[in-house]
């Protein structure tokens, strides 16, 4: 149906010319509004009246021991995930409960997943082509071309990323580290106001560590970032302010230096960790 | 034949009888009720019958046999009445029918036939249920009471009624009492038509239909609210013969997808030769009554252990020989096992035949259990229903209480982890596919009391079983339960109206749209656990 | 990478198309002039028997690229692709069938035969139309398209993939071809549809027609490769391979994986009809076995021997395993389930990239080639 829906309404071709706009509505400040949020498996209470707000622009750490509920937050941010209740905006226009995946990753949300995640059997080119904004119905895709500006583009973040070299590989036989630059990468060609990076430094050396943390800070200010990461030196380093999940709600917020003297986490997280 | 093989009983029975001290013919009282019915008159002849049914002599059913078959004849010259055995050419073969004793050959022309009409051949049915009302075997009493229905006559009554007042057991009575109001609603009675709204029988149904379209409306009113009420039952009997079929065929497709269960639900492998591991346990049993000639019931209760090991040992084979190599690619796995299913249908076709073999139903297992008129369940499909259902909780007792079952759900969580505590998942992978393989075998067992055996008997299930696992929800074994019990009812609830392929038919376009519906089935796992 | 403009013509400037349309070109060339020029005496002549034998083969070739794309590049592995070669096969049975007219051995001037014999007295209102060739055509594409498109519609929305929906595929085709064994379905039952006189005015019985349906076939082929290979090569193509390959990555990324899979699995259903359209003047016969599961399932082995995300792989397995069909079921009828079951253990467990596989292994030997291929990687 919808494939004739698109082919009917094909006169509407301005429409989707037109470079894609995350309208997304900051005025009221928060980008991302999470309110009184519940989800459970089985009887289990993965979250657990989940409240957080994410301002425009800004940086966001989020830690908490396994089970807190990090992942399963980013599922119900990006649609992967229905809760039971609660209610989850970005902006203050665009209720994400009622919309799907690829709704949600048109609105401007983009998601790194804990696993790096890229398409082995296309190049590292292909990849970043894939995830570049522009209209990604069915008919546009069949008959794109590779225009100049959009090669520019690609270029100009494999430089980003610096994975130049490697542009007509298959992303298949990149290291751990490679691919997880990828993926920021395709992060960067979705152009999205709001990045949800899960756990970005998993296996990366110390100098990748380094430069992953250049790059999301540069980032932060034009679009904002939650990142969710168990390094807490890469925390430290990166964090403006830190979100301590635990049991599937928030425990604590603040700075690092104030959420790591808060006896509660130490009790909970900080101390398992020492 | 048949007449040749009662007269000889008859004899033997008599000669039994009589084995007591020979009395002297004359006191013998039946001399003088067989020269009475031999010489009466056509108006007399059911009166002499009675007396005979009356009279309470053991042998006079015997008697009353041969006369129905115009085997009862007199001697001319002396008046005795004789039993002929053979009425062929000129001479007949002659015996006494009191003591049995064979009386040699006597010419056709001194022989006087005791004459029977119509109306009274009609009559001698009855009549002779009536003597086995009286024989001390209640069963025997109740089915010749059961006989009688719609046969009940005028002359017929007050012997009945008699009989009522010294019969015992409450069964009989009923019957009784049912075949008298059906003859009494013939009559007009009233109150007849109170004893047959409660019956099942479809004689009784037909008289009451009489009774409706008959002249007296009182009477016709009446009838018609019996037969109502008759109706209800009736449905509610047909609601539970289908409800029992539906289980019965619910019971097969559990045997089938149970199986399929373990190997696919828990392990995750999709085996294709599911269904020919069926055949082989079919086949075993087959083999097994060849094995043990004329013992069926014990060659099939040793098929349940053999067949077993077939199954499993076939399953064994086939996971080391290639599934092992085709770990994590379920889509390769099934092409290589639909290949492996593919041979062992043709082996069998080769080494057996490719014709069907027939296997032999022990008698415990065959007939049916009456519930009532209306309603009778067939003993094999009773015995698979309990054997599904023996199987399944084996099955869950092994997958919950044993060893075999924590290891066997650790390593299908989490692989790594339960090899690095020390459990060995290589073993743990060949145990679960040769259990669930045997199952499979089980279940060929049972079906071989069900179906023809057959080199295509697995392919027929395959489909079945895999849609039963899914809409149970995968890795779920009492949703397997519910899912193949609910899914045989189902179809056999869409059957009477739909017939049996359209039943098949709306049932797979049900399923493969509940699959779109709930993708996870009728009982999904829920969390992370599932998405991996 | 590829430059044209126009996505259509972009596989003509692929090396593995232009060599695959040019063994195609020779071949059917080559056949047309041993049939027509070689003397009947000759060894080199090839009789109307193996042209249509071979124009079978060549059937089945274009319903192997329809499985190859989906199976290949989508990553969804459909055990019910018999049913979309079926369906455009009825379709144009049922055009034969009108086309029969009052030639039938009751000499109904509209109703088939077999309705006669049914005692029907009306054409069923589905069997309307198809007396006109145009509509009947038109029907080849739109029958498996809509099954395709309702059953693909539900099944990707609810998000159906992996061993399930090969199952469900399995379930679908396993259900029709129980309801096309009805007589009550109204296309002929068991004996399907059969007894085709001709097909555009042409006489189906005779060399000519043959040649032409061959040709006809071969160049069905071509066309269906290159749509395929078009597909593939564009961006879409690229979406299907991120689809089967990391299914939720790509819906992250804004692709509605759903509709990726739709719009491919109806193409792939619409060729399988024209390939099944094709096969049925040739065998002369259309039944309900070609519903059958076993069938469908052969058709995925073709593309395992051939090597999968090749499509000419798939034309390569297709004509290889029923050249061997046919020979097996000539000289030892008995043998053959057990060299099919066989060579679908072989395959999986020895040869997972089949045939393509091999030959670019002996390719890649070559030192000035350096980066591996996308298929290799597709595995």
């Amino acid at each position: 149906m919808s494939i004739f829906q698109e082919l009917a309404n094909r006169d509407q071709v301005f429409d989707f010319l037109a470079p894609v706009q995350s309208p997304v509505d900051v005025r009221h400040g928060p980008i991302l509004y999470m309110e009184d949020v519940n989800v459970s498996f089985d009887g289990f209470k993965a979250i657990n009246n989940l409240n957080l707000t994410v301002d425009d622009g800004e940086l966001r750490c989020i830690i908490g021991p396994n089970g807190a509920g990090k992942t399963t937050m980013m599922d119900i941010i990006t649609g992967k995930t229905r809760p039971d209740t609660g209610s989850v905006w970005f902006g203050s226009r665009h209720n994400l409960l009622t919309k799907n995946e690829p709704d949600i990753a048109s609105l401007g949300i983009g998601r790194k997943f804990q696993k790096p995640t890229v398409f082995e059997a296309l190049t590292v080119f292909e990849n970043l082509e894939l995830a570049m904004a522009t209209d990604k119905r069915i008919l546009p895709t069949l008959t794109a071309i590779m225009k100049p500006e959009y090669r520019d583009r690609i270029d100009e973040v494999l430089q980003t990323i610096g994975l130049q070299e490697l542009r007509d590989r298959l992303a298949g036989i990149l290291s751990h580290g490679q691919k997880q630059w990828l993926e920021i990468g395709m992060l960067l060609m979705q152009k999205p106001r709001l990045l949800l990076v899960d756990e970005p430094v998993a296996g990366m050396t110390e100098q990748e560590m380094e430069r992953t943390a250049e790059l999301l800070t540069s980032l932060a200010g034009k679009q904002s970032v939650v990142v969710v990461e168990h390094d807490m030196g890469f925390v430290r380093s990166i964090a403006r302010k830190v979100t301590v999940l635990h049991q599937g709600s928030v425990l604590a917020e603040g700075t690092m230096d104030q959420v790591s003297n808060d006896p509660e986490v130490i009790k909970v997280y900080l101390g398992e960790e020492a | 034949m048949g007449i040749l093989r009662s007269l000889t009983l008859l004899l033997i029975a008599l000669a039994s009888a009589l084995s007591l001290p020979a009395t002297a013919q004359e006191d013998d009282p039946g001399t003088a009720l067989l020269t009475n019915l031999a010489e009466a008159p056509n108006s007399k002849v059911e009166e002499a019958l009675n007396a005979i049914v009356s009279s309470g002599d053991p042998r006079a059913r015997g008697w009353l046999e041969a006369y129905g078959n115009n085997r009862l004849s007199q001697v001319k010259n002396t008046g005795q009445v004789v039993v002929v055995l053979n009425n062929r050419g000129r001479d007949w073969k002659i015996a006494n029918p009191l003591t049995g004793e064979n009386m040699g050959e006597m010419s056709r022309r001194e022989l006087d036939r005791v004459a029977i009409n119509n109306a009274i051949r009609g009559q001698l049915g009855g009549i002779l249920a009536m003597l086995d009302l009286n024989a001390p075997d209640p069963d025997v009493r109740e089915a010749s009471a059961q006989d009688m229905m719609g046969k009940v006559d005028a002359l017929l009554v007050e012997p009945l009624e008699a009989r009522l007042e010294l019969e015992e057991s409450a069964k009989v009575r009923n019957r009784i009492e049912e075949a008298l109001a059906i003859y009494r609603v013939g009559e007009g009675d009233l109150d007849a038509v109170e004893v047959l709204a409660g019956s099942l029988h479809p004689r009784a149904r037909a008289s009451l239909n009489v009774a409706v379209r008959g002249d007296d409306p009182a009477l016709a009113a009446k009838a018609k609210q019996a037969l109502s009420t008759i109706e209800q039952k009736l449905k509610l009997n047909r609601a539970a013969e289908t409800l029992y079929f539906g289980l019965s065929l619910g019971s097969v497709l559990v045997l089938a997808a149970i199986g399929l269960a373990i190997t696919f639900g828990v392990m995750g492998v999709i085996n294709m030769a599911h269904g020919e591991l069926i055949m082989l346990g079919a086949y075993t049993t087959w083999g097994m009554q060849q094995l043990l000639p004329g013992q069926p019931g014990l060659a099939l209760i040793l098929s349940i252990p053999a067949g077993f090991m077939v199954a499993a040992t076939a399953g064994i084979i086939i996971e080391r020989s290639v599934i092992q190599y085709l770990k994590g690619r379920p889509l390769e796995t099934l092409l290589a096992t639909f290949g492996i299913s593919l041979i062992l249908q043709q082996l069998v076709r080769t080494v057996i035949s490719p014709q069907n073999r027939t296997v032999v139903t022990p008698e415990w297992m065959s007939g049916s259990l009456v519930i009532n008129d209306a309603l009778s369940l067939t003993l094999n499909r009773m015995y698979v229903l309990g054997f599904a259902l023996v199987v399944f909780a084996a099955l869950m007792l092994i997958m919950r209480r044993t060893r075999l079952g924590l290891e066997v759900r650790a390593v299908t969580q989490n692989r790594n982890m339960a090899r690095s505590m020390g459990i060995r998942a290589t073993r743990v992978d060949i145990m679960t596919f040769a259990l669930g393989s045997g199952v499979a075998g089980l279940a060929g067992v049972a079906l071989s009391q069900l179906t023809n055996v057959g080199p295509n008997l697995g392919q027929n299930y395959i489909i079945d079983s895999f849609m039963v696992v899914v809409f149970g929800g995968v890795g779920n074994l009492w949703g397997t339960l519910i899912a193949g019990l609910s899914l045989g009812t189902i179809n056999q609830l869409l059957e009477p109206w739909a017939g049996a392929v359209l039943a098949k038919i709306i049932v797979l376009v049900f399923i493969i749209l509940f699959i779109q519906k709930r993708p996870m089935g009728l009982f999904p796992q829920k969390g992370r656990a599932a998405e991996g | 990478m590829a430059s044209s403009q126009n996505w259509l013509l972009r596989p003509f400037q692929e090396r593995s198309t232009q060599l695959f349309l040019g063994v195609l070109f020779t071949a059917l060339v080559v056949v047309t002039f041993l049939h027509l020029f070689m003397p009947q005496d000759s060894a080199l002549h090839v009789s109307a028997y193996t042209v249509t034998l071979l124009g079978k083969y060549l059937c089945y070739a274009l319903l192997a690229v329809a499985v190859d794309l989906v199976w290949g590049y989508l990553g969804i592995l459909s055990l019910g692709h018999g049913a979309f070669f079926a369906l455009g096969g009825y379709a144009m049975g049922m055009y034969l069938m009108r086309q029969i007219g009052d030639r039938g051995t009751y000499g109904d001037p509209v109703l088939p035969d077999f309705m006669v014999f049914l005692n029907w007295d009306s054409l069923p209102w589905y069997w309307q139309g198809f007396d006109m060739a145009w509509f009947a055509f038109i029907m080849v594409l739109l029958a498996p398209g809509l099954l395709a498109l309702v059953f693909g519609f539900l099944a990707f929305r609810s998000r159906v993939t992996g061993v399930y929906l090969s199952i469900i595929t399995q379930a679908l085709t396993f259900a029709l071809m129980l309801a096309f064994f009805r007589n009550e379905m109204g296309f002929g039952g068991n004996n399907g549809l059969t007894d085709f006189r001709d097909i555009l005015g042409f006489n189906l019985r005779t060399d000519a027609t043959r040649l032409g349906l061959f040709i006809a076939t071969g160049i069905a082929l071509a066309i269906g490769y290159v749509i395929c290979r078009a597909i593939v090569a564009s961006k879409l193509g690229r979406v299907s391979i991120a689809c089967r390959d990391a299914e939720a990555r790509t819906r992250f990324l804004g692709y509605r994986v759903e509709r990726v899979q739709l719009f491919v699995f109806v193409v792939s259903a619409m060729l399988a009809g024209v390939a099944g359209a094709l096969y049925v003047p040739q065998v002369g016969i259309i039944n309900p076995s070609e519903f059958s599961p076993l069938f469908s399932i052969e058709i995925v082995v073709w593309v395992a021997l051939g090597g999968r995300a090749t499509l000419y792989g798939a034309v390569i397995g297709a004509i290889l395993v029923n050249y061997a069909k046919t020979v097996f079921t000539g000289v030892m009828p008995d043998a053959w389930l057990f060299a099919l079951g066989g060579l679908f253990v072989l395959v999986t467990v020895f040869l997972p990239k089949g045939i393509a596989g091999l030959l670019q292994k002996r390719h890649k030997t070559k030192p000035d080639d350096d980066t591996p291929t996308r298929q290799e990687a597709t595995a």
